[in-house]
């Protein structure tokens, strides 16, 4: 799985995109975050406000509930300030 | 609708006549250029960097566009936003609808702009005398948007 990371969210965790071979048992958007959250300090500060967070699997917007699969392509980044 | 993702400066007089030029039958042209403003608050702003994630950006956008063109008789329109690092006095993003008479193109214009504040993929971070910081959602674009009840 394909993991993009954007603006605040990128700053945090380090680094734009990496590649996770997901583990079976993570089956929803919320799953992986809690997963991403055990490798670091960098990932608890980006992901510890569910608020200022958004995420896209396969470039759609989806909830946190949103099934996740290996193979997809998931980003997070915060609320949207274009325009 | 033409939508354009870019670094580059755009100038509307071209993109308005390469949209126009030669036909008779618009009755209305409605722009919309937004601007780097060189304050927030209090704060005097030196520069703008904008983030976009590609690809969904454009999809996004092209998304916009679709359901405005079925909201309203629009007879053509163009989207431009732009990416990287910016002045104030730079154009950050363009807004063109045409049709046959006003009421379409001036809906349709502020309905993009509403739409494309909030679901569009791109963040402004700007840098002040103090430092740099990403700006934050504002939730009267989200109420902007809402009441167009889509």
């Amino acid at each position: 799985m394909e993991i993009f990371y954007f603006a605040r969210i990128r700053e945090d965790i380090g680094h734009s995109s990496e590649t996770v071979n997901l583990p079976e048992n993570i089956s929803i958007v919320n799953g992986l975050i809690e997963y991403l959250c055990e490798r670091g300090e960098n990932y608890q500060t980006a992901f510890k406000n569910d608020a200022a967070i958004r995420v896209a699997v396969n470039q759609t917007y989806v909830n946190f509930d949103h099934p996740v699969q290996d193979g997809d392509e998931v980003a997070f980044f915060p609320p949207m300030t274009g325009g | 609708m033409k939508v354009l993702v870019q670094d580059q400066d755009f100038d509307i007089a071209a993109e308005i006549n390469e949209l126009c030029g030669g036909r008779t039958d618009i009755g209305a042209i409605v722009t919309f250029t937004g601007l780097v403003r060189d304050f927030h608050g209090d704060n005097k702003i030196r520069q703008m960097t904008l983030e976009h994630f590609p690809g969904m950006a454009e999809k996004q956008l092209e998304a916009i566009c679709k359901t405005a063109s079925e909201r309203w008789p629009l007879q053509g329109g163009t989207v431009i936003h732009r990416y990287g690092p910016l002045d104030p006095g730079n154009q950050i993003v363009l807004v063109i609808t045409l049709s046959a008479h006003r009421e379409a193109a001036f809906e349709a214009a502020e309905f993009i702009m509403d739409w494309l504040k909030t679901d569009a993929p791109f963040w402004k971070k700007e840098q002040t005398a103090e430092g740099t910081h990403w700006v934050e959602a504002k939730t009267e674009d989200d109420q902007r948007k809402d009441r167009w009840k889509i």
